[in-house]
């Protein structure tokens, strides 16, 4: 979230679309309820069912899954051509002025640079145009042809209500009236916010998804403000946290990227990420880059971290390409990958396409599974009749089971959605012989770490040299960990402005990411999070939650990332000249007297850049403004494109119908056996959908007593027209085919689904719930998960579970 | 004599006065059914509260869950998608339970000394140390609420949680209603709060919503603000103008009758058991009648 | 009046055994009529937060016992803290289950192993558990770790074990993973963030 769960209390309109927060957000989505009871505020909600959002939001318009893009962009089409934008926002803190590169280009369906053959675009014409000064060119006028502005009005001029209307299946009529209630949101005392989750994120074109709903909220001005933002809500309790921390394949702690194979030389790896301003007078604070790695690297190897050794660079492994689960699980499947371990993590029912899942599992020499609960993952090779039909005997995997603590049982914090990392204290030991995921993490490194020290090995040195600084060795404590990640200084830092002064003496906490150096001198595990944990002691333990502008802002509870600031680009709140936009939801405000910007917020800016500076509000751009035109930051252009899902009841795009490299995402990964997994409409008539209902947590709750009354058994939804051309009754047993595998579930007939007219033909959806298996008290159930594809998002490679075909049948 | 956390109104079967003298806060449970997104968080909290597990049951083709009101769900929520105008779909959700009339159709029919009681605050509640498992609580509730457990034969029902209200802390399901669906609070409150709600329904073209408090039972301290308070059936057939059924008061000239001839023990005995263990439900057309 | 048989038959019966029952003896007067205690008054209350989604809703823990040596503590029950700026005490349906989580069935108590063609598991010490897996690992890293690649580049990477980690760990596990997965040089490393 750029904003945070309180925040939407601010909100005038609330757009749900892309997630179903009072599905699976219930208590987050109060701040909806109190923005519609304290500012009558209206809550539109866009979903290809009628949800329990829906059900008490003031609009509801439904859409075929994976047309989010087209909706958006028909959005976008309306507020342009109608001049119901902020011009003040975007003007100062967009690229809208800036000029695009003339060899760039968009034709039918694909941007310039496409080798079809490698699926992928060579990005060299997506740039702006630079000028000989170093900066990029721009047109104030906005009257050239090729600054964003314009471009960005051709390219959706395309998106017509009509176009809509073919592609989402939205009735003209509502998708104007949505049109019409967002653009009120463009008057700088209104705001929207913009509440998304998997609904957008699991499409083969997700990130764009995302990126045309941000262009939105840019439009309007919405975008740094409160009641505003884009705000992902994520799945789990702590995955803003893990993602924050890196634990991606690509990824270093706080967002920073690990080297590729090509990048040998330190300098030139820093050079590619600190990047100089592209604009006058702009921050572009990725140039401390090095100065977070640095501090990184000493955290993790301390002493043997040198300058002399490019503070270890050559330790970290080097990247030929990403390795995210469906890579590792293709790796698998091949007969490449030998062992595998899950940490909290249930893959035979999270990933995509159960039999590809369950058959590379078999191929394994060994599986970790390190889990509180009995999953479905560590059972992969037993026998559970029809859910679960194989022959033991014949997989040689070597299992284990290392039973974990859950939260009750440990201290630790956690990053919300609102990033904001909150300390947790244990109320329980756990039960039996249960440890805590340090003590097991630690029990397994430092058994290796041993074997190394005693019998050498491959590359043992950053093993070896691993900081391992902990009281008990062997259980690592959390306070211990938290102090690491939040910053350390390894020598005393005194002040640069007067070096006999001693600001902080060596092993002190520090304050925060300021104070992080490239010499070697600070240790800070992850730059984000610095100052979480300072000589103040542990802030994310703070719970004061006093809130004295009254707009949720409570800067005294626990901490948030970064240098809890609640409102990420709130400088963009303000006019050029530092005042609030809306004098009444003020977050920081240039104060003349002081000298500095303040009020209700942390300001994500330099704090005593006076407004007459120019400096942009978005400071980790070099450009200092926020990108409608992405560069070349995403794999399919720079511009978002409706492309349709990789199973689609169409044949062609209707924005593209001659070009068939046009019809799915052109930039999506797809692994060589997988095509033939894909059905085509003919076999697979109708459309679906896969998600969570909220008397359910993914594949936990099942095993919970209380939720498995609540939703006790497996069901699938689909509505009265398609039921009744079936011949299918609520509560009849039905299957579901996909191009890989079938479930039967109970049929749940809703008027809640409608069919959809697209492109002049009728359409169907069948709406699959996911949190069924064959272990747990719920009765047991099919993997949902046995129906996907195996194909991801562009970008991210999140798997499109959100829209594929299937066929559905009364059993 | 247990000392009185709550200060008692009224007791089933039982004509001598009540303790009176002490004037306490008349309480109110008021469900927002406009804000309700039937998550069920209050069916979780009112089974994890009172230590009750209800059977995990089987999906019958709707959201249900449990199916219906037991000795152990005292409340659930009850699904309705109804299309009030043409095209404009509505997904109605209500949560089900003990209304707390003020005029208590369970207590009057009840045959148990001080199995039912009526709080000064307005909660009704069973004490099944006290209850014969006769099941005519279950005929005399106008919004079939009590249920018989075949566990033990007495009835349950949604206590309003007294035991949270008399140490002066609210119910377990409007404590973690996330949306704010379930209020409680004074009764002068919660009428005030509805009014406001009531207006701001209006306002988005729910011309017909109210609050619904209906007087054949002296009113409610369990309260809905609907939607369409023109018309309770919606919401999975809330009935329109609930009254004690005339059964309650054909009972109590039968009791005189019966009191005056005078039985034995052992027949008592023999009814009581048959009673306890024999099944009692109320069939469809019971409560059609009731 | 709609009264049919069978409600005749009912009602009378509940009057016998109503009007009886007060003639032989069971007087108001000493009927119970005291609510049911309160069960909290001296449990043992911890802070904590929600596990599942991201709202991060504050929680209180009660236990049974106040944390005296001889009464090691067991949950029975949870509730949202009220002062939690995001929650306010509320919770979802996940949340007010919290304690049936806690207490599952399904919870795994003890370290099992599940030898290759096998059916069932067999309980081992964690001592086996830990000295068996860095055996694995550390036979398939040395023989499948790669410290340049075809060109010649220092690339230290090893692929051919992979490791997922989880969505509800905390931020203390989370860095500790990191820091041990890539100083094994692990690069097929994923969390719960796609799906």
């Amino acid at each position: 979230m750029t904003n945070h769960w309180v925040d939407i209390k601010n909100a005038d309109l609330i757009l749900i679309m892309g997630g179903n927060a009072a599905e699976a957000h219930p208590c987050g989505f109060k701040w909806v309820t109190e923005a519609k009871a304290h500012r009558g505020a209206k809550l539109i909600v866009v979903d290809p069912r009628f949800t329990r959002s829906a059900s008490v939001a003031d609009v509801y318009a439904p859409l075929r899954a994976g047309t989010d893009i087209a909706f958006l962009g028909g959005v976008i089409n309306y507020l342009l051509a109608n001049d119901r934008i902020n011009h003040e926002y975007v003007k100062n803190y967009t690229d809208f002025t800036f000029m695009v590169k003339d060899d760039f280009g968009f034709d039918d369906g694909l941007f310039t640079g496409y080798d079809a053959e490698k699926r992928s675009y060579a990005k060299t014409s997506w740039g702006y145009q630079i000028g000989p000064d170093g900066y990029v060119v721009t047109d104030p006028t906005l009257a050239n042809p090729r600054c964003v502005y314009r471009m960005l009005k051709a390219h959706y001029a395309r998106y017509t209500p009509e176009m809509v209307a073919t592609i989402c299946g939205t009735p003209k009529e509502d998708f104007l009236k949505i049109c019409g209630m967002i653009a009120e949101a463009a008057a700088p005392d209104k705001a929207m916010t913009v509440m998304y989750a998997l609904g957008w994120t699991q499409h083969s074109q997700g990130s764009q998804m995302i990126r045309t709903a941000a262009m939105v909220q840019l439009l309007l001005g919405n975008i740094g403000v409160a009641g505003g933002g884009m705000n992902a809500l994520r799945g789990h309790s702590n995955i803003q946290g893990l993602t924050d921390l890196g634990l991606l394949s690509n990824l270093l702690p706080g967002y920073m990227t690990l080297p590729g194979d090509g990048e040998q030389d330190y300098q030139a790896y820093l050079g590619t990420r600190a990047l100089k301003p592209l604009r006058p007078g702009q921050l572009s604070y990725w140039q401390n880059y090095g100065k977070f790695f640095v501090s990184t690297m000493k955290a993790w190897f301390g002493d043997a971290a040198t300058a002399e050794n490019n503070w270890c660079y050559h330790w970290l492994p080097k990247l030929d390409k990403g390795y995210d689960i469906l890579q590792v699980f293709e790796n698998m499947h091949q007969g490449t990958v030998n062992g595998y371990i899950c940490q909290g993590f249930n893959p035979l029912a999270s990933a995509p396409c159960k039999v590809k899942v369950a058959g590379a599992l078999a191929r394994l020499k060994y599986l970790v599974v390190i889990d509180p609960l009995a999953t479905e993952t560590s059972e992969f090779w037993q026998n559970h009749g029809e859910y679960n039909d194989v022959d033991p005997t014949a997989i040689q995997t070597e299992v284990f089971r290392l039973p974990s603590t859950c939260f009750a049982e440990e201290d630790g914090s956690l990053v919300n959605s609102g990033r904001w990392l909150q300390w947790h204290w244990k109320a329980a030991d756990p039960p039996a012989e249960a440890k805590s995921d340090q003590a097991i993490m630690a029990g397994i490194f430092l058994t290796i770490r041993e074997l190394y020290r005693k019998n050498g090995g491959a590359f043992p040195e950053p093993i070896l040299n691993l900081t391992w600084k902990h009281r008990q060795p062997e259980e690592p404590s959390p306070e211990e960990l938290a102090r690491e990640f939040s910053g350390t200084a390894l020598k005393d830092q005194t002040d640069p402005k007067d070096p006999a002064k001693v600001l902080l003496k060596a092993g002190q906490q520090l304050n925060g990411f300021a104070e992080l150096k490239d010499d070697g001198s600070t240790a800070c595990g992850c730059w984000i999070f610095s100052g979480c944990w300072s000589e103040k002691g542990n802030l994310m333990a703070r719970r004061d939650n006093a809130d004295p502008y009254g707009i949720g802002q409570t800067l005294n509870w626990a901490f948030a990332w970064p240098a809890n600031r609640r409102i990420l680009y709130n400088r963009a709140s303000c006019t050029p000249d530092g005042k609030p936009f809306d004098p009444k939801r003020p977050l920081i405000a240039w104060n003349g007297a002081a000298g500095a910007w303040t009020g209700s917020d942390i300001p994500d800016y330099s704090a005593v850049s006076p407004p007459a500076n120019g400096m942009g509000p978005f400071i980790m751009n070099p450009e200092g403004v926020a990108r409608f035109f992405a560069l070349d930051k995403m794999a399919e252009g720079p511009f978002p494109e409706h492309y349709e899902p990789f199973e689609s009841p169409l044949a062609a795009n209707p924005l593209h119908p001659n070009n068939g490299k046009a019809r799915a995402n052109p930039a999506a990964r797809v692994f060589k056996g997988d095509w033939a997994s894909f059905g085509s409409a003919e076999e697979f008539p109708q459309v679906c959908t896969t998600y969570r209902l909220t008397e359910h947590f993914h594949f936990w709750t099942k095993h919970a007593i209380l939720d498995a009354i609540l939703q006790p058994e497996q069901f699938v939804e689909l509505g009265e027209d398609l039921a009744r051309k079936k011949g299918i009754r609520a509560g009849d047993s039905v299957r579901v085919r996909s191009k890989r595998g079938f479930i039967v579930a109970v049929a749940v007939v809703t008027k809640r689904i409608r069919t959809l007219e697209i492109a002049g033909r009728k359409v169907h959806t069948v709406g699959v719930p996911i949190h069924w298996g064959f272990m747990g008290m719920a009765k047991n159930g099919y993997i949902t998960n046995t129906l996907t594809p195996f194909v991801g998002d562009a970008n991210t490679q999140t798997p499109e579970f959100k829209s594929f075909l299937v066929a559905i049948e009364k059993v | 004599m247990a000392l009185q956390s709550l200060d008692i109104k009224r007791r089933s079967a039982t004509t001598t006065p009540v303790p009176g003298a002490r004037a306490t806060l008349e309480v109110v449970k008021l469900i927002d059914v406009s804000k309700c997104i039937g998550c069920k968080a209050c069916q979780v909290a009112c089974m994890e509260w009172n230590d009750l597990r209800d059977a995990i049951g089987e999906n019958r083709g709707v959201y249900d869950n449990p199916a219906d009101l037991s000795d152990q769900s005292w409340t659930v929520m009850r699904f309705a998608e109804v299309e009030p105008a043409p095209g404009r779909l509505e997904w109605l959700i209500r949560k089900d339970g003990c209304m707390h009339c003020a005029d208590p159709g369970c207590l009057k029919s009840c045959p148990a000394p001080g199995a039912i009681v009526q709080y000064s605050n307005g909660i009704v509640d069973f004490h099944q140390e006290a209850c014969v498992g006769c099941g005519y609580c279950v005929i005399g509730c106008p919004f079939n609420i009590p249920r018989l457990s075949p566990k033990d034969g007495k009835a349950y029902k949604c206590t309003l949680c007294s035991d949270r209200v008399a140490v002066g802390l609210e119910p377990a399901c409007a404590k973690i209603c996330p949306t704010g669906a379930i209020l409680f609070g004074s009764k002068e409150d919660m009428l005030h709060h509805a009014a406001g709600r009531v207006v701001d329904l209006k306002e988005r073209g729910y011309g017909q919503a109210g609050v619904y408090n209906p007087p054949g039972v002296d009113g409610t301290h369990v309260m809905y603000v609907l939607h369409h308070a023109d018309r309770p059936e919606l919401y999975q057939g809330l009935p329109k103008d609930p009254g004690i059924s005339p059964l309650v008061a054909l009972w109590k000239e039968i009791a005189k009758t019966l009191m005056n001839i005078g039985l034995g023990a052992a027949v008592v005995g023999g009814i009581v058991h048959y009673l306890t263990q024999g099944p009692n439900e109320v069939t469809e057309e019971e409560e059609e009648t009731s | 009046m709609h009264i049919n048989r069978r409600q005749f038959f009912k009602v009378c019966a509940a009057t016998v055994s109503g009007s009886s029952l007060a003639t032989l003896g069971f007087s108001p007067a000493n009927a119970l009529a005291e609510v049911r205690e309160f069960k909290l008054t001296r449990a043992t209350e911890t802070r904590n937060t929600c596990p599942y989604c991201s709202v991060g809703c504050g929680l209180l823990i009660y236990s049974l016992g106040d944390n005296s040596k001889n009464a090691p503590a067991e949950i029975i029950h949870i509730e949202g803290d009220p002062d939690h700026p995001v929650n306010r005490g509320t919770l979802c349906p996940k949340g007010a289950g919290l304690l049936d989580f806690v207490h599952s069935p399904n919870r795994l108590n003890y370290p099992e192993y599940r030898a290759p063609g096998s059916k069932e598991w067999q309980r081992i010490t964690w001592n086996e558990a830990f000295s068996r897996i860095a055996a694995l690992m550390k036979e398939d890293r040395d023989a499948h770790f790669i410290a340049q690649n075809d060109k010649g580049q220092t690339v230290n990477r090893w692929i051919s074990t992979g490791f997922l980690a989880a969505s509800a760990s905390s931020n203390e596990t989370g860095y500790l993973t990191q820091k041990i997965a890539r100083s094994l040089g692990m690069l097929a490393f994923d969390n719960q963030a796609r799906v």
